[in-house]
């Protein structure tokens, strides 16, 4: 058994291989093991105004290995979207996460899915992570009804209330000070839970982003704002956007943390750092530095303002999956074949959630007039006016 | 006997009705925050004085337990006597018991009723909390409920509306004040998209009773960007809920209703309206969002009208009676969506409409309100419908002009003399 383990290893890189195996006294350990497993983040974390988290992380070959899975279920489901989209059964606009994985990943590792997360357009992963099923998500690219938000909403407004995700919106920025009122909500009734507030580096640019910092910091919310830095806004690099393209440093009076966005363990070790330390200190700054291969959207080529180069670069070198991978070989939790039929099963899963996708059915018509108000006081609508007026009053 | 109206600062004539009893909402508890009735009963009133028979059922047998389904809604007079009958509501009225206040106070104490009530509701804005208001409406409520429950907020309108709406989303019952109507347009974006939006983008999952108030309108020499009428600019979002108070009653009423809506309701009040006196009941009452108040019954023309305006009506009206007239005057109270139902009956009886408004010409309330009438109620007109808003100006300082901009009792008066020839 250890054999064919070693014999499969090999195809792990050199350079991570750990120093037993030069002593080729080789250790199994087993993918669902729960043991605690130390490992070092790549890069160390750059600080403002407050002491960095210690860059041994723990975790296990269990987490390590759902880890794997998780992003690769991610990465298959952004590809297939990209398909889908070519071939017209998603219209609109449709932002791909691919590539930031380890973001949403890391991130759910440290939380509970009490703590709330908020985020832009990008949120496909996001809701795939706070447990959405691949189902909802394709019919809700698909404009089924089967879809998160019954294929109301599109690609820019998934939600998931029962495990505290609140979306999915649509303009840069807006969700931010929503951000703000989650935490404010937390605070008032003094749950000890925290809110992730994600925006991209375009975001950060935004003026709602220093006034809702300021009321964060002046109350002490629980706020944890999260800028992921793929280093482009839309179709424009950072630096051509922002005068002081340290995100993490541009809260001032508020601390800051600047993340490797594409090692998960670095993630995970942050955002459990800002948890504790929003319960405590109020409001903190995430910058995680990460990348998104495709364009902004499914309209952006991507190519236009950065070079094929740049992007595969960065896959060959920083790729979050790949890592992992390198990680789970190196640490022999997992086999070469094994994580290849993950793969498979992951693409399989994917497939079967498209199929079934399409074949529910679109939305009826008088879907059109639902959920526009809440039959709180008896109000139905039938369009701007009503045509007749019947209030039931409680 | 002729029907009573008040001018403005004048008092009204109030008439009783009976409970209803155990007609407790009931709202969802969230961990440890739970509601607590203070009060036994509540009162639902639609002041309508069309339907009288049902008012005379429920007046004969107060604090009867059962209703039927039919008659979900309790009808009583709250303007007007008629006849006999009025002299034997006025002599309830004597009876039973009610208190004067100003119109803000009106709108503080349903606030505060509704704060005892519900320990999810708060207050944010700008100097709400320890300055008590810039109109007073959250006066002594910050010492009595503490900083986090009425918060002052930075003067970030975009950010704290935007905050509001995310407490609103876990459940809380958020009322953001806009120290003026205008300053909103700041947190227009968070107000069209988040506020209107998200019950529905979210295919139902989130409900956001979220509550946005403040004043509007033109007041004395305020100069244009203070003077704004947005009533015209958010009637167009989806999901949202707007009502506008008249009068301290209906402020109170209004207030209550809106802060327990689980929908978005955005309450317009006017910077001139503040100080009028009136006398509301003692009990506890909430009057429905979506309902029109008859002012005066009358049999001639139908004059829709809401906010300050009815006063310059009910002004103009003291003047066509004694011509011989015989206006209906309306207060439609529910700017989204209209209450045509009480509009429609009135339009049937009278054939003639006539609506007064403070909003601009252009795409206001009163193009809306044609555009509804005329398409729903076509037939029963005589006339085409005449809309008499306030010119497409930017309000100016000058107080002659600004007096111009602003339709007045005189304009009203010869208005309706040329629909009814």
């Amino acid at each position: 058994m250890a054999l064919s383990r070693i014999a499969s290893s090999t195809h792990a890189s050199n350079l991570l291989k750990p120093l037993s195996a030069a002593l080729s006294i080789r250790r199994v350990i087993s993918s669902d093991s729960t043991d605690p497993l130390t490992i070092e983040t790549s890069l160390p974390f750059i600080s403002h105004k407050c002491d960095a988290p210690p860059r041994a992380v723990d975790t296990s070959a269990s987490e390590l290995f759902s880890f794997f899975r998780d992003m690769a279920t991610m990465r298959r489901m952004e590809i297939a979207a990209d398909s889908l989209y070519k071939a017209k059964l998603i219209r609109g606009f449709c932002h791909l996460y691919d590539g930031q994985e380890a973001v949403a990943i890391g991130m759910e590792a440290a939380i509970t899915k009490k703590d709330a997360i908020i985020t832009a357009y990008r949120d496909h992963c996001i809701f795939i992570g706070r447990g959405g099923t691949l189902l909802e998500v394709f019919g809700e690219l698909m404009g089924r009804i089967c879809g998160g938000s019954k294929g109301k909403g599109g690609s820019m407004h998934f939600y998931r209330k029962q495990t505290n995700f609140f979306g999915g919106h649509g303009i840069v920025g807006a969700q931010i000070p929503l951000g703000c009122g989650l935490a404010f909500a937390q605070r008032y009734s003094k749950e000890e839970n925290v809110t992730f507030t994600l925006y991209g580096d375009g975001a950060a640019n935004q003026g709602q982003l220093f006034e809702a910092l300021n009321m964060a910091a002046l109350w002490d919310l629980p706020a944890i704002l999260v800028c992921e830095n793929n280093h482009y806004g839309m179709g424009t690099a950072e630096w051509r956007a922002a005068k002081n393209p340290a995100y993490y440093k541009r809260g001032d009076y508020v601390p800051g943390l600047k993340v490797d966005g594409m090692d998960v363990l670095a993630v995970k070790q942050a955002c459990k750092f800002a948890k504790e330390h929003a319960l405590k200190n109020g409001p903190l700054i995430l910058e995680m530095d990460t990348y998104r291969y495709h364009g902004h959207s499914m309209s952006d080529p991507g190519s236009t303002y950065r070079t094929r180069d740049e992007i595969s670069g960065v896959r060959q070198e920083r790729d979050p999956i790949e890592r992992v991978r390198k990680l789970l070989l190196a640490h022999d939790i997992a086999s070469e074949k094994e994580l290849k039929d993950i793969e498979k099963q992951v693409r399989k899963d994917v497939d079967d959630a498209i199929a079934k996708a399409k074949e529910c059915p679109m939305p009826d018509p008088s879907e059109l007039f639902t959920n526009v108000y809440v039959k709180g006081l008896g109000v139905e609508s039938f369009g701007a006016d009503r045509k007749e007026v019947r209030a039931t009053l409680p | 006997m002729a029907t009573l109206f008040q001018g403005v600062g004048a008092v009204t004539p109030f008439s009783a009705s009976s409970s209803l009893d155990s007609n407790k909402l009931l709202l969802p508890s969230r961990k440890s925050l739970s509601i607590s009735d203070s009060r036994g009963s509540i009162f639902v009133y639609r002041s309508d004085a069309l339907n009288l028979k049902a008012a005379t059922r429920l007046q004969l047998s107060p604090g009867h337990q059962k209703r039927s389904p039919s008659e979900d809604l309790l009808l009583h007079q709250s303007r007007g006597s008629f006849g006999a009958f009025g002299l034997y509501l006025h002599c309830l009225r004597i009876a039973y018991p009610w208190h004067e206040l100003l119109l803000f106070e009106a709108l503080r104490e349903g606030l505060e009723e509704e704060m005892e009530r519900d320990p999810r509701v708060c207050v944010m804005g700008e100097d709400v909390g320890h300055y008590g208001g810039s109109y007073k409406v959250t006066k002594g409520l910050a010492e009595k409920y503490g900083d986090l429950r009425v918060l002052d907020t930075p003067i970030a309108e975009n950010s704290f509306t935007g905050m509001g709406i995310g407490a609103a989303m876990t459940g809380l019952r958020p009322i953001v004040e806009g120290m003026n109507m205008g300053f909103l347009l700041l947190a227009f974006n968070q107000i069209s998209n988040n506020c209107g939006m998200l019950h529905y983008t979210s295919g139902g999952q989130f409900t956001i009773p979220i509550v946005i108030r403040g004043p509007g309108g033109v007041g004395r020499q305020l100069g244009a960007e203070h003077s704004q009428r947005l009533e015209s600019y958010f009637q167009s979002i989806p999901g949202i809920q707007m009502v506008a108070c008249s009068t301290p009653y209906n402020a109170k009423g209004l207030m209550k209703a809106a802060i327990r809506s689980e929908n978005p309701v955005i309450l317009f009040e006017h910077v001139l309206l503040y100080n009028l006196k009136e006398r509301i009941p003692d009990e506890e009452y909430v009057l429905s969002l979506e309902e029109a108040e008859m002012v005066r019954p009358g049999e001639h023309i139908t004059i829709l009208t809401y906010s300050r305006m009815r006063y310059h009506v009910m002004q103009a009206a003291k003047t066509l009676v004694n011509k011989g007239y015989d206006p209906e005057v309306i207060d439609i109270r529910s700017l989204k969506p209209f209450d045509l139902y009480t509009i429609g009956c009135s339009v049937k009886k009278t054939h003639r409409v006539l609506i007064v408004e403070e909003c601009m010409r252009t795409g206001g309330i009163g193009a809306s309100l044609t555009a509804a009438i005329t398409e729903n109620f076509h037939d029963y007109l005589d006339a085409p419908i005449v809309c008499l808003s306030s010119q497409d100006v930017p309000t100016p300082y000058a107080g002659t002009l600004e007096e111009w901009t602003v339709v007045q009792p005189a304009q009203i008066v010869s208005a309706v003399e040329q629909l009814c020839q």
